[in-house]
């Protein structure tokens, strides 16, 4: 086993405040790592140090072996890392297939054929593949801003998915999700892990979901990394009860 | 839907046409108007990429439109062919664009419009101060119109058809370009930069090259303008040009194709027909413009647009209404 994702130390600090207090782990090739914690406890700040989206205090991330301390998003997203935000971030006024086309549409090709090449940069098929995938097929040509809470969240995750990323971060996939599309959401993650080897870190407040789509979870409280295991384990450590479970 | 279609190509077709044949019996006047309304829809085009794609709002194209007219005024009445200033204009205003871009990448909104302001002040001093160059607040005139495959167009009917043929390749490069995956790159840099960022989008360089060839698009539209009025002094190309075309592009509807058409239309054919009103013109436009923009922020065709999806959300939930309908009645 080789490990994608490394994250050593990292720190974040907001003026007074410090969100991201010495985090490290590691995600192995092939891995579903859960991350949960209660709400303030650093997830996100996490995510984004690692993604280039906010720069760590202090810390350092590895994709590949690779030093990504720093890169901007948009680099570190043509090595095949991608994610989602804990908002929604689909582009509403464009139709789901174009959303999708522009979410895979920068590792086709280079500028000039995304400029003087075919307008949907080759990728019709791929996004309608995508769109029956996650059961979007009579929403295809709606502006996403027109679809429900649920169906924008799958779009969402459908769209990280796009670029063939190795290793994907989900920002609460699953948060305000209903428990159908909940079941179609986790069984579409595994599925994709199964299948193209895509390597996932999942952030996810429900606890079902997390117990039974991960093969590893780490918990968070207070900036800090307070236990890591499998779910068997993490659902019986008492530290992880009194900061979280035991709510 | 196919029936839309063709009647949109229908359409089409009838204004290209009206667009060529009507001037014909125009007067040199109307003539020399509708050149100005082609030149200009140029220029907000290029705007309305910048701004209304990309969303990087921009008060400098007015000297964009200085540069090529100058370019041209100085090159042609030195008997160098047009084509050729329409070469170094498109190269000079790109490169001076991309620059302008640069502090896009740091500032938004009103500080990058600030930044561009100071642009356009900068341009018009050198237009009105260099009287090496450009001849300072004398003008260059005698500027002479281009020959066509050796056809001169000297007279005002067929310069017309030169701002027309220009209009009719800039609106197909244009329209390629926002069907491209450029184009669908630049709605993402304007709605939501940090998602695109993480979707792989390099937001830096597409916002470089927006403003890159909004601003040699300009450039183009200067270099027909100096043909058009051949003489060309500084003050065109205050700061109220800029103004001018925003007001085009935001009139028109800011982020549709068709836009800086109408907008271009309402801002140089209007004052001719609203002359009766006299000094009240100007007034009457202000009203109007606020007007507009209160009850449409995204312009004229932006009110069109609201009530074509209006009619198709509803034409839906009827469709979804028939089928529930269906479903609940079957056996
Ligand atoms: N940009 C910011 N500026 C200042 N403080 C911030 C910023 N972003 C996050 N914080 C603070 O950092 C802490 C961690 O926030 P973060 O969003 O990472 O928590 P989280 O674990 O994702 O919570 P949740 O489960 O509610 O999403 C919080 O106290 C938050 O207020
Ligand atoms: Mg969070």
């Amino acid at each position: 086993m080789t490990a994608v994702l490394e994250v050593s130390n990292i720190r974040k600090s907001f003026g007074g405040i410090t969100a991201v207090n010495g985090v490290s782990f590691d995600v192995q090739e092939g891995e579903i790592l859960g991350l949960i914690g209660p709400n303030g406890c650093g997830k996100s700040t996490l995510f984004n140090c690692i993604l280039g989206q906010l720069t760590p205090s202090a810390g350092e991330v590895k994709v590949d072996g690779k030093v990504v301390t720093g890169m901007r998003p948009s680099e570190l997203n043509g090595l095949g890392v991608s994610r989602t935000f804990q908002l929604l971030q689909v582009f509403p006024k464009l139709s789901v297939r174009e959303n999708l086309i522009l979410a895979g549409q920068e590792h086709q090709g280079n500028m000039l054929s995304r400029l003087l090449g075919p307008s949907d940069a080759g990728l019709t098929e791929a996004a309608n593949q995508m769109i029956g995938f996650f059961k979007l097929d009579h929403l295809a040509d709606e502006p996403a801003g027109g679809l429900s809470y649920g169906q924008q969240k799958l779009l969402d995750a459908a769209m990280a998915f796009m670029g063939g990323p190795r290793l994907v971060l989900l920002d609460e996939p699953a948060g305000g999700v209903n428990l159908t599309m909940l079941a179609d959401l986790k069984d579409r993650l595994a599925a994709i892990n199964r299948e193209k080897r895509a390597t996932f870190v999942v952030i996810e407040h429900n606890m079902e979901f997390v117990m039974s789509l991960c093969t590893r979870v780490m918990v968070m409280a207070e900036g800090k990394v307070l236990a890591v295991g499998r779910p068997d384990e993490i659902r019986a450590n008492p530290a992880v009860i009194e900061a979280y479970l035991g709510h | 839907m196919t029936a839309a279609k063709t009647l949109k190509i229908g359409f089409g077709i009838v204004v290209i046409a009206a667009l060529i044949i009507v001037p014909m019996n125009f007067n040199r006047y109307g003539l020399f108007i509708l050149s100005q309304w082609a030149v200009m829809t140029i220029a907000a085009m290029g705007l309305n990429l910048t701004l209304g794609y990309a969303g990087q709002v921009s008060l400098a194209q007015g000297a964009f439109v200085g540069i090529g007219a100058y370019t041209a005024a100085i090159m042609t009445s030195s008997g160098l062919p047009l084509i050729g200033a329409l070469g170094v204009a498109i190269v000079l205003c790109f490169a001076i664009g991309w620059i302008l871009g640069y502090p896009a990448l740091r500032v938004q909104h009103h500080y990058l419009a600030f930044v561009t302001l100071a642009f356009s002040t900068l341009a018009f001093l050198v237009f009105r101060n260099e009287d090496w160059l450009t001849k300072g607040i004398y003008g260059i005139s005698n500027i002479p119109r281009p020959e066509i495959f050796g056809y001169p167009t000297r007279r005002p009917l067929p310069f017309y058809y030169v701002c027309l043929g220009s209009l009719g390749i800039v609106s197909l490069a244009v329209w390629w370009l926002i069907r491209s995956p450029w184009g669908r790159a630049f709605i993402a840099l304007r709605e939501n930069p940090v998602r695109a960022l993480s979707l792989g989008i390099d937001t830096r360089r597409y916002t470089l090259m927006a403003f890159a060839i909004g601003s040699a698009l300009g450039g183009v539209a200067g270099t027909l303008y100096a043909p058009l009025t051949q003489y060309v002094d500084p003050v065109p190309f205050h700061l109220s040009l800029s103004l001018d075309l925003l007001m085009m592009v935001i009139v028109g509807g800011s982020g549709f194709f068709f836009g800086p058409f109408l907008g271009a239309m309402i801002a140089v054919l209007l004052p001719e027909w609203l002359r009766f009103t006299q000094g009240y013109y100007l007034m009457l436009y202000a009203i109007a413009v606020i007007l507009l923009l209160i009850y449409s922020p995204t312009g004229i065709l932006g009110i069109l647009d609201r009530y074509i999806s209006e009619r198709r959300t509803k034409a839906a939930s009827a469709l979804r209404a028939v089928a529930k309908a269906k479903l609940e009645t079957a056996p």
